[in-house]
């Protein structure tokens, strides 16, 4: 053992690898990523790693490992598991050999995804167990316990850390690599009536499975990440995950009340909750997300008899989205146990400045954005948008992005809007990363079914938003290997685009102009815009505002809103710590005030 | 010891290497460390913080309204967005120079530094601002005001760690290519004196 300072994803990575875990794949997504991350540059010779191309490959890959007797630990965000939810459903019926841990990691907030989904809710739809840690040091600890479950009970588990557990940092205690567990795989070993899944296996199957999380609710009763500390009065608190630490904190000014924490929240220990619930009178529910300790709760009570009244987010006692805060959690606490708070004397603080996230200075999805505007001009259009960097695209001034939904959406929306409109123009744009990700089978889609629209593919040889992970177009892998790219380009010829024509974004006037050419091509036809993410490229220079010829009409403020682009005493300026030479503003100068790249 | 620390600025302005000197600094001393961050699509010129726990007994990386022994203020109106986590007493060492938001250049309604930083001057008993334009032109980059920062919350004396601390954290931490750069700024606060 020996103390580490670990990021809560770096300490759940280690946790795997002292598991003896095998083999490791996911797909980037925030706060997810740096789990993958911290396996591939810690982990001994013989465990396996990869980004998959998505969340349904990396499911399917850590399934196929686990039937052949490895453990398996698949990484994702919880928009992740709906990509993965086909073979999750599945794999919980067919169960497993060696042991699953399924990483989904939680988004309260959201502050940086789509959906506020439960992943809690998740596990008790797809029946699999579900370990919920409150730290660092308990999400390394209970990982190693999930891959024991799982083998135990043949059934992937998860690991469900939030944002605040899977980015806080701390110092604690791990393994040292001569303590790791070693676990050699037997392989695959042929059984049909095992890992072929038909209706009548499913039947027998899900019977087995209910049996088994009814029993499991009283293991769990007995299992150390779910606890009672007690406390005198008889008004008590349950919580979860990040929210029990906020808890604790509060505890100091409040006093000990009765306190269940909650670590494997599915299945449910109602024995436990049972024991914690006889003798309160009032019970508040201190959770994120779905309210589902205050269902469960509630559920016993009302099985069981009790006339203990369970509070939380459907009773209005906490609120109902969002992410907790230590003031909130404490504030709730003190409402409910009646304890007067002390006056917050903090200041009113004056207007603030508004600080939405923008697309980096010089980043080339900026110009690729103001091209196809600029080529549009004046009609009749659609900009379907996708996840990735390039989402910043709908801010002002450049507004380049009319639909968001999901990974993969904006093929669908845009192919659907032009059956409908022929006179609307048509585009979807989606990056590298996510080109492989899920847009491949909507191009298929719109060539077979004789849509019409314009694909622009975001090319910046990365997978930028989630930190700089590769992917099949960068040519590297997780284990090091050098290896041929996946053509973009020749994917889409191979589906059968007819046009397909790639162009440097920082190039204005060329980019405009295809853009125009390829867009009035009849049926689909692609434009890649290629030019590398400006965190990893290296400056081409620094532009100048020559102040002598500025004019100060602020066209380069107003049309592409670059964030080293300010304006004071009647002139532009550029903040040359931010400007990495892309040039654009000065293309579009009227004024050829801007010099230099 | 026990210390909350609040770094705050906008996203690329080098908030978390700072977090890491310190919290690096601070576990070579033997003290317990726990830290939270804004990392994800708020790095793209948001508003990220970083709160910074040091001491034993601590159960939640967050820090609470009122809890901050120090802010460290990489850019005013992030300092004073983060004026309530203040304890009261407590210190603020902040960067005088603003960094605009897009949309204020559009807009143009562009903030002053000055409106924040007198806001603070009225509300903060023990604040240190730091003339962030000439520091960096002593020093001789653009890209090293996070140290400058932290060596001026070395000199208000709220940081509980010692340069010595920190000059380790940095020779640990940092390549070795950009030792003489980043120790340079974090002397700068000391000639101020």
């Amino acid at each position: 053992m020996h103390r580490e300072f670990l990021m809560g994803n770096e300490a759940i990575a280690l946790g795997a690898l002292a598991a003896g875990v095998n083999l490791v794949c996911g797909y980037p997504g925030t706060p997810s990523t740096e789990v993958l991350e911290t396996v591939a540059k810690r982990r001994s010779e013989g465990v396996y790693v990869e980004w998959s191309v998505n969340e349904k490959t990396a499911m399917e890959m850590a399934g196929g490992a686990a039937y052949a007797g490895a453990r398996a630990l698949v990484t994702m965000k919880q928009m992740g598991l709906n990509v993965a939810a086909d073979p999750l459903m599945c794999l919980s019926y067919i169960g497993v050999k060696g042991g699953l841990v399924v990483l989904v990691a939680d988004d309260p907030g959201p502050i940086s995804s789509q959906t506020e989904q439960d992943s809690r809710t998740f596990a008790a739809f797809s029946k699999a167990p579900l370990f919920d840690p409150s730290s660092a040091q308990e999400a390394y600890d209970m990982i190693q316990a999930a891959f024991d479950f799982s083998e135990a009970h043949q059934t992937p588990v998860f690991l469900r850390p939030t944002t605040r557990v899977s980015h806080g940092y701390a110092d604690i205690r791990v393994k040292d690599p001569e303590e790791y567990t070693v676990n050699t795989p037997e392989g695959f070993v042929k059984d049909s009536s095992r890992w072929v899944i038909f209706p009548r296996l499913s039947y027998q199957n899900h019977i087995k499975i209910e049996k088994r999380n009814a029993l499991l609710q009283d293991t769990l009763s007995d299992c150390p990440f779910n606890q009672i500390l007690p406390g005198p009065g008889r008004k008590g608190v349950a919580a979860s995950g990040i929210s029990y630490t906020y808890v604790m904190e509060a505890r100091r000014q409040l006093g000990d009340m009765p306190l269940f924490k909650v670590g494997v929240p599915f299945p449910f220990p109602e024995k436990l909750a049972k024991d914690f619930l006889s003798g309160l009178d009032e019970v508040l529910c201190v959770e994120e997300l779905d309210p589902v300790l205050e269902r469960s709760l509630t559920y016993v009570c009302g099985k069981y008899g009790l006339k203990t009244k369970i509070y939380g987010k459907l009773t209005g006692h906490t609120p109902a989205a969002g992410e907790n805060t230590r003031d909130g959690v404490k504030a709730a606490l003190s409402a409910f146990l009646g304890i007067p708070q002390a006056q917050d004397t903090a200041p009113a603080l004056p207007p603030l400045p508004v600080r939405p996230p923008v697309l980096c200075a010089g980043c080339p999805h900026r110009a690729s954005f103001y091209a196809v505007k600029q080529a549009m001009k004046g009609q009749k259009t659609i900009f379907c948008g996708d996840i990735g960097c390039y989402t910043l695209g709908n801010a002002q001034p450049l507004d380049m992005v009319d639909t968001c939904l999901c990974m993969g959406a904006g093929l669908g929306i845009a192919q659907a809007v032009n059956h409908l409109d022929k006179d609307t123009r048509c585009f979807a744009f989606v990056g590298d990363s996510t080109f492989f990700a899920s847009a491949i089978p909507g191009v298929v889609n719109a060539v077979y079914n004789q849509a019409e629209f314009t694909l622009i593919v975001l090319d910046n040889s990365t997978t930028a938003m989630t930190g700089h992970q590769p992917h099949p177009g960068t040519g590297k892998t997780m284990m090091g290997e050098i290896v041929e790219k996946v053509s973009i380009e020749g994917v889409l010829r191979g589906i059968g685009v007819q046009t397909v024509e790639t162009v440097d974004p920082l190039n204005h006037a060329l980019s405009v102009e295809t853009v125009k050419r390829v867009s009035a091509q009849p049926g689909v036809k692609a434009v890649i815009f290629k030019s590398p993410c400006v965190v990893l490229a290296k400056p081409q220079g620094r532009a100048t505002v020559d102040q002598a010829k500025c004019v100060g009409c602020k066209k380069c403020i107003r049309e592409i809103g670059c964030p080293a682009l300010s304006f004071a005493d009647g002139k532009a300026v550029i903040d040359p710590g931010q400007c990495v030479g892309c040039s654009l503003c000065g293309q579009l100068c009227p004024a050829g005030a801007i010099l230099g790249r | 010891m026990r210390k909350n620390i609040v770094l705050c600025g906008v996203g690329g302005q080098g908030t978390v290497l700072a977090s890491r000197l310190i919290s690096a600094a601070a576990m070579a001393k033997g003290l317990p460390v726990m830290s939270a961050e804004t990392i994800g699509m708020a790095q793209r010129g948001g508003s990220v913080f970083s709160h910074l726990r040091l001491g034993d007994n601590v159960y939640s990386p967050m820090i609470a309204r009122g809890e901050a022994d120090l802010i460290l203020g990489f850019e005013p109106g992030e300092a004073v967005r983060m004026l309530p986590y203040l304890k009261p007493g407590g210190q603020v060492v902040v960067s005088n120079r603003a960094v605009m938001p897009v949309t204020a250049s559009l807009s143009g309604a562009a903030y002053r530094a000055e409106d924040m930083l007198s806001f603070l001057r009225d509300h903060v008993e023990r604040l240190m601002v730091v003339d962030a334009e000439r520091a960096l032109a002593e020093v001789g980059s653009s890209k090293v005001l996070n140290l400058i920062l932290l060596g001026a919350a070395l000199e208000s004396g709220a940081l509980g760690l010692t340069e010595e601390d920190l000059r380790n954290a940095i020779l640990e931490k940092i390549p070795e290519k950009f030792h003489a750069l980043n120790l340079k700024a974090l002397e700068w606060a000391k000639q101020e004196e």
